[in-house]
């Protein structure tokens, strides 16, 4: 600021300080808004949430405080426990399936491969589709009657049986197809983009070593791609624990509430069951759940640029 | 590492085509289902199986959809939410960019004592899980009488939105060389000149992400229209949901997949048209987190 003083240009503004001042907190008046809109919508919600999650507040909030009551009772329900259940199932076969056919696709797709763009916007495609769209079309796929057991009976298999969807204990499995066939292309180009990303000199290197190409793959390429993985399960594990829409667009939870996930057992009870106190505890260990996710990676990300 | 990749494989590129094709498929095919189901009349449905093409294409699903379809008590059908989508997803795009930019700027080229701690808050924002702000928001909305409209929800989006667009332009403008800002400083250039006449020119792409991004989220979104909007104000993905969901008399799946498709038109569009920039900021918004 002070070689600025010699600019023509600002000593003729110089008798203002006030001119001064101003574009000192400037930056800081820009900001502003942002600061407030997520100081309050962010942390002050979350903390009033908090606060929610220990009131006996059922229809309307009233601020008694009840300890730890509300999580008590989470504990103790049958629902919230299937729901939680749910979530493993749908978290770790979700992941799990989106990373397996997102790297096999990534490595396959970095071979050369011709029209690899039209193929890539293909396999992405359903990323920029909503998810009650994707419920939609997988619910009247999966539709027990008229839908894909008709189509193999029309094909000539004519004991196929497919209901699923319908099935108490199957239900929560075609959850996770329509999930997968969501995000497996998503996964794909994170992976792709780390592959363009890794030094050609060390493959030709273990070549000359004699070494086969799975085995390169497997052994230098996939490890050198950590990060890759992290941040992927990262953004899955994300979608998993906020996993919602899918959800209500296909089963609502059901039959009964055996497709339940966390996010809509607190739609539930916050919303449409009158349980403020309760919902506000589940929506509470839900943040517990991602926190215990997140701080860690975030620690080494902020880590890591430091270091750069 | 193509070239090394190329001569290991060659034996086997057959299988690799063939597999991605089939995978190609697999993606497409919902699609497919969607399209033709759209067009085919009720009892076509019934008699034909999922693959099959329509005996006579018929668009009477799509109007059915467009005006007449029953979503809960109402039966005018989802065009009306379409609108309110629109209406809502414009406003909320374009606030938050704006917002995203400007933060982006502070946050990379002006910072204060605070402002990483600021980012940081930020940064966070982006994870936390929606159900935990939901309530609080809710009785916020009723206080200041924007429960249930179109501007409550933008406000919604764009709180939830400017972590990611301030993200995306932070991260972005890292990467300008600050020996360009501070030349500019010296030549008298003030915070707001520096930006139009220095950033901005050269922001293009990141608008690009950060406005495709934006539009295909806030379009896309389900939870706050569920629980902030009713009736009239509903975004079409609510609209949907309910003309899918709730049914009375006979399940008619081709307006059901007429509607989907309406619902899913204009970020399959955005998608096809500036692809490059969605995935960008897909990337963006996990990888460099």
């Amino acid at each position: 600021m002070e070689h600025t003083q010699r600019q023509p240009a600002r000593v003729a503004r110089a008798p203002s300080r006030f001119l001064d001042a101003l574009q000192r907190w400037l930056p800081k008046l820009v900001v502003a808004p942002t600061f407030v809109l997520i100081g309050v919508g962010i942390y002050g919600y979350m903390l009033w949430t908090g606060v929610l999650s220990f009131t006996s507040s059922s229809f309307l909030p009233v601020y008694d405080f009840v300890g730890f009551d509300q999580y008590a009772k989470l504990m103790a329900n049958d629902r919230w426990l299937t729901a939680s259940i749910n979530l493993g199932i749908f978290g770790g076969l979700f992941i799990f399936s989106c990373l397996v056919i997102g790297v096999i696709l990534a490595i396959f797709l970095d071979q050369r491969i011709r029209q690899e763009g039209a193929i890539r916007t293909i396999y992405l495609y359903p990323m920029a589709l909503s998810m009650i769209v994707t419920g939609t079309v997988w619910k009247w796929i999966l539709n027990p009657s008229l839908g894909l057991e008709k189509l193999m009976h029309d094909w000539g298999w004519t004991s196929f049986s497919f209901d699923w969807l319908v099935s108490s204990d199957m239900a929560i499995y075609t959850i996770v197809m329509a999930a997968v066939w969501q995000a497996s292309g998503f996964v794909m180009a994170l992976f792709l983009a780390g592959l363009r990303g890794v030094d050609s000199s060390i493959i030709r290197a273990a070549r000359v070593d004699g070494a086969s190409l799975p085995l390169i793959y497997w052994k230098i390429i996939l490890p050198s791609l950590r990060p890759v993985f992290f941040s992927a399960v990262m953004v899955l594990a994300h979608i998993a624990i906020k996993s919602f829409d899918l959800v209500m667009a296909m089963t609502a939870g059901g039959p009964g509430y055996s497709t339940d996930l966390p996010a809509v057992f607190m739609y539930a009870h916050t919303f449409t069951r009158g349980q403020m106190g309760l919902g506000s505890a589940s929506a509470m260990l839900m943040l517990g759940a991602i926190l215990a996710l997140i701080v860690p990676y975030l620690y080494s990300e902020l880590r890591e640029k430091r270091h750069d | 590492m193509t070239d090394v990749v190329r001569t290991g494989f060659r034996p086997s590129r057959v299988a690799i085509y063939g597999l991605l094709l089939l995978a190609a498929l697999v993606y497409l095919i919902p699609l497919f289902i969607m399209l033709v189901t759209s067009f085919k009349t009720p009892m076509d449905i019934r008699t034909g199986n999922l693959m099959a093409l329509p005996t006579d294409w018929t668009t009477i699903g799509w109007t059915k959809a467009w005006s007449e379809a029953c979503t809960g008590v109402q039966c005018e059908g989802i065009s009306g939410y379409f609108w309110n989508s629109f209406k809502m997803t414009v406003p909320a795009v374009l606030i938050s960019t704006l917002l995203g930019a400007f933060n982006g700027y502070v946050l990379s080229k002006w910072k204060f004592k605070g402002s990483d701690l600021f980012f940081g808050m930020l940064l966070f924002g982006c994870f936390v899980p929606f159900q935990v702000v939901l309530l609080p928001m809710a009785a916020t909305l009723g206080q200041l009488g924007l429960a249930n409209t179109t501007s409550g929800l933008v406000l919604v989006h764009v709180i939830y939105g400017v972590a990611f667009t301030t993200l995306f332009f932070r991260n972005y403008y890292v990467a300008i060389p600050d020996a360009l800002i501070k030349a500019a400083r010296l030549d008298g250039a003030g915070f707001f000149t520096i930006f139009f006449r220095i950033l901005l020119p050269m922001s293009t792409p990141i608008f690009m992400v950060s406005l495709i991004w934006q539009f295909t989220q806030i379009w896309n979104d389900f939870l706050f229209g569920v629980v902030f909007a009713s009736g009239d104000s509903q975004p079409i993905t609510v609209a949907l949901n309910n003309l899918v969901n709730t049914s009375t008399g006979v399940k008619e799946y081709n307006v059901d997949m007429a509607a989907a498709m309406i619902a899913a038109l204009p970020t399959l569009v955005v998608y096809i048209v500036a692809g490059k920039y969605f995935i960008r900021g897909l990337t963006a918004g996990s990888v460099k987190g």
